[in-house]
């Protein structure tokens, strides 16, 4: 049994550290065409995410490969149940991914307004579609012997909506916060005025959640009967209201910590409360997948656990490494210089 | 059309997309890390320019094959839930290993190569691209093996209604996965050799900067003069193992109906798939077919005939897709061996038409490489895990025809414009020809 514990935890932090990475890159591309003042402040800020946002993506594509390798089960049903709503995803990241790339390849306004579009979309609509899947899967799906009985729209029901903006609420604030540390001057100011707006919202969404929480779902179950786990939501609020505690004073580094652990124990307050569910059924319990019901073979979990032992801490190692080689601020004279920027 | 012949329909196009990008980065890594290796040895600065110059057709070519690859992740899932469920145990493994040993270190170290030109030491950059090459040929490696093991399966046991791991080791080593791997390894490298004598062909032709341009072919023609021969050899290797594990895709390859020992090679076969036999058969050479299936002159074939009509792959699109391939696989030796002595003996721009040949034969090893799949999926059928799991039983129960049509249209229209953006892009960068200002670089990054 205790493997599939191993691997549930890996999951949820999995999708923690996917949704920290991917979720300032996710900001800054919501945030790009409206902060900057002329295409060379955009670049600078599309330049901020520049090295690091494929290696964030990794995460995503780690997190479903390894939701395939320990849980196949949910990997199959999940992706085939909200085959619409991924295929939506899919689209918008790929649409992201070549829009970073090919933007600077041609001298010519319209086709760099173009590709803004879809840095907006590409990064916009996943914020807003992984919260309002999440968001389901908190709920849970109308699901049983039978199969999924929702469309595409089943998944907009209030509580996936509320989730969804939260998320991009979220990821907003933590890419603001991100330009605020990696840019000077006007971008960095206003990107910082951003943050410090946007916590307003944010803050009412996240209260909203997690009030409407108690009734949509049956998160908090898990927490009433061992009340040790209120640490990690607490923490989450608390991380929270250091958000603004630090953004306020202009300390922008703490403040982005701050947000960096605010989703992490986001993930992680949903994560606890699902176990050991996977995706609940909102038609009758018996028909969740649970990490029991839906695991591979120990075998195959135990393979896997030592391949992630041996692997995760080389890949965090060096991701960090170039994090550091990264870590200066960039200025519009330096991105103009660089031939090889975006 | 049903759910299931839409999610072939895309699965096919999804992955003959990605796999348009795929192999030129397996090469063209490999390449521009060993022009920017010889620069940081010799301090020569052309290799500095030819690192750059191929370098951004990698990397323009590199976006795409990124952000298909998610695509194909997704589509077990989404498509072929029943096949997730069924193998998952076992093919998620490599699927998970490939993501976490081998995603993280290209997409972390492309990172620092593109952006790290005045941040690193030389070393460290050059270190990068070749982390980069390492990482994409090993990804190659991972899903290869899983590949493989669809089309034999090994470490397994049908457990608990699904096929469970039982031993990994069987997967690492199983002959086939590491066949396809180096078949289909070398066949990117003959992709990205070809695609560096074309593009160098065009400006030679053009008298354009003819320096920078004849070391790139001779270059692109050494690696080419290797690869496509180990190509060729370990394609023969290959065909072997199929003979030997999948009877019905080989004989499906050659068109052969009858059991046969001490079989001939005929040049010439038309097959006639109707009446069960080949309308015309011609220019045998005795015994050579065994020869090539079993290493044995006298080695008995199982014929088609062998096999239920419901165990047997479509003839033609198999047995024309691999007579395709290898007759291409023939003219790639002969015209690398061609473009290797003529760039050695220094005479290519007097050469205008083997120039023109090698311009135009930028696509055919594309196409080859795409003939190769067709001979491995298509002649895997009607199994998607061969002699386990029927293609019509792996597709997904949730999904819809409409839905399918949906994303299929989507991803056509998505795809083909992505495809168009990404050819534009290459032929330009492709006719500007390298930068001769290299001062920035190469002073900012002596001040490391």
């Amino acid at each position: 049994m205790e493997f599939q514990i191993i691997w549930f935890v890996l999951w949820g932090t999995l999708w923690a550290v996917y949704f920290m990475l991917d979720g300032f890159d996710f900001g800054v591309g919501i945030l790009h065409s409206f902060l900057a003042k002329n295409d060379a402040e955009k670049r600078v800020i599309i330049n901020t995410v520049g090295p690091v946002w494929d290696g964030n993506e990794v995460w995503l594509i780690t997190a479903g490969g390894a939701t395939f390798a320990a849980f196949p089960t949910t990997y199959a049903l999940m992706f085939s149940y909200l085959y619409s709503a991924l295929l939506i995803i899919l689209f918008a990241l790929i649409f992201r991914g070549v829009a970073f790339e090919f933007r600077g390849k041609v001298d010519s306004d319209s086709w760099k307004k173009g590709w803004d579009i879809a840095i907006f979309l590409g990064s916009f609509v996943p914020a807003l579609l992984f919260g309002v899947a999440f968001g389901n899967i908190f709920q849970g799906l109308p699901m049983d012997a039978e199969g999924y009985h929702g469309t595409l729209f089943t998944l907009l029901n209030p509580y996936g909506l509320l989730t969804g903006i939260l998320f991009v609420l979220l990821f907003v604030v933590h890419g603001a916060l991100w330009l605020s540390v990696k840019t000077n001057g006007g971008i960095s100011t206003r990107a910082s005025m951003i943050a410090n707006k946007t916590w307003y919202a944010l803050l009412i969404v996240a209260v909203l959640f997690l009030i409407y929480t108690a009734f949509a779902t049956n998160l908090y179950a898990n927490y009433l009967q061992s009340i040790l786990w209120f640490v990690v939501p607490v923490i989450a609020v608390l991380a929270l209201l250091g958000i603004k505690l630090f953004a306020s004073k202009g300390q922008h580094l703490k403040a982005f910590y701050s947000s960096c652990l605010t989703i992490v124990m986001v993930t992680f307050t949903g994560v606890i409360g699902l176990y050991p569910n996977l995706i609940p059924s909102s038609i009758d319990p018996k028909y969740s997948l649970t990490i029991f019901n839906s695991s591979s073979s120990i075998y195959t979990l135990k393979i896997m656990t030592v391949v992630a032992l041996l692997f995760v801490p080389v890949v965090i190692a060096y991701q960090i490494w170039v994090y550091r080689i990264f870590r200066h601020k960039l200025t519009v004279d330096g991105v103009m210089k660089d031939e090889e920027a975006y | 059309m049903d759910a299931l012949t839409l999610s072939r329909l895309q699965f096919a196009a999804t992955a003959a997309f990605h796999f348009i990008f795929v192999p030129l980065t397996l090469g063209l890594s490999i390449l521009t890390a060993y022009m920017e290796t010889l620069y940081v040895r010799t301090n020569d600065e052309l290799y500095l320019k030819m690192t750059k110059f191929w370098g951004k057709l990698f990397l323009i070519n590199f976006a795409l094959g990124v952000v298909t690859g998610i695509t194909m992740e997704f589509q077990f899932g989404m498509n072929w839930a029943e096949y997730s469920k069924y193998v998952g145990d076992i093919f998620g493994a490599p699927l998970a290993i490939e993501a976490t040993v081998a995603f993280f270190m290209e997409s972390t170290f492309i990172g620092l190569w593109i952006f790290g030109w005045n941040k690193v030491s030389k070393k460290v950059h050059a270190l990068s691209i070749w982390l980069v090459a390492i990482a994409t040929n090993l990804s190659a490696l991972w899903i290869l093996l899983a590949n493989g093991w669809m089309q034999k399966p090994v470490g397994y046991i049908l457990r608990n209604n699904r096929a469970e791991m039982v031993d990994f080791m069987a997967l690492v080593t199983n002959p086939y996965g590491w066949l396809k791997f180096s078949h289909t390894l070398l066949s990117g490298y003959v992709i990205a050799a070809f695609f560096v004598m074309g593009i160098s062909a065009y400006h030679l032709l053009k008298k354009n900067k003819t320096d920078f341009f004849k070391r790139s072919f001779k270059m692109g023609a050494t690696f080419a003069l290797f690869t496509s021969i180990l190509l060729f050899i370990v394609g023969d290797f290959h065909a072997a193992e199929v003979a030997k594990s999948q009877p019905t895709k080989f004989a499906a390859m050659e068109s052969l109906w009858e059991t046969q020992k001490a079989v001939p090679y005929n040049l010439l076969v038309i097959p006639d798939p109707a009446n069960e036999r080949n309308a015309v058969e011609a220019i045998g050479i005795p015994k050579l077919l065994s020869f090539l299936a079993f290493h044995d002159g006298n080695a008995e074939i199982k014929g088609l005939k062998e096999f239920p009509k419901g165990d047997r792959p479509p003839v033609m699109i198999t047995f024309l897709s691999f007579r395709g391939m290898a007759a291409l696989g023939i003219l790639f030796m002969l015209l690398s061996l061609i473009s290797y002595v003529v760039s050695k003996m220094d005479r290519l721009e007097s050469n205008r038409i083997l120039l023109r040949i090698m311009l135009y034969s930028i696509p055919l090893p594309y196409i080859a490489g795409q003939l190769g799949w067709l001979v491995a999926e298509v002649g895997r059928q009607p199994w998607i895990v061969y002699g386990v799991l029927r293609t019509s039983d792996a597709v997904s129960k949730a999904i819809t025809p409409s839905q399918v049509w949906v994303s299929l249209i989507g991803f056509t229209l998505f795809y083909g414009l992505l495809g168009i953006i990404d050819i534009y892009l290459l032929t330009k960068y492709s006719k500007k020809g390298p930068d001769d200002d290299l001062s920035s670089i190469i002073k900012m990054s002596r001040e490391v």
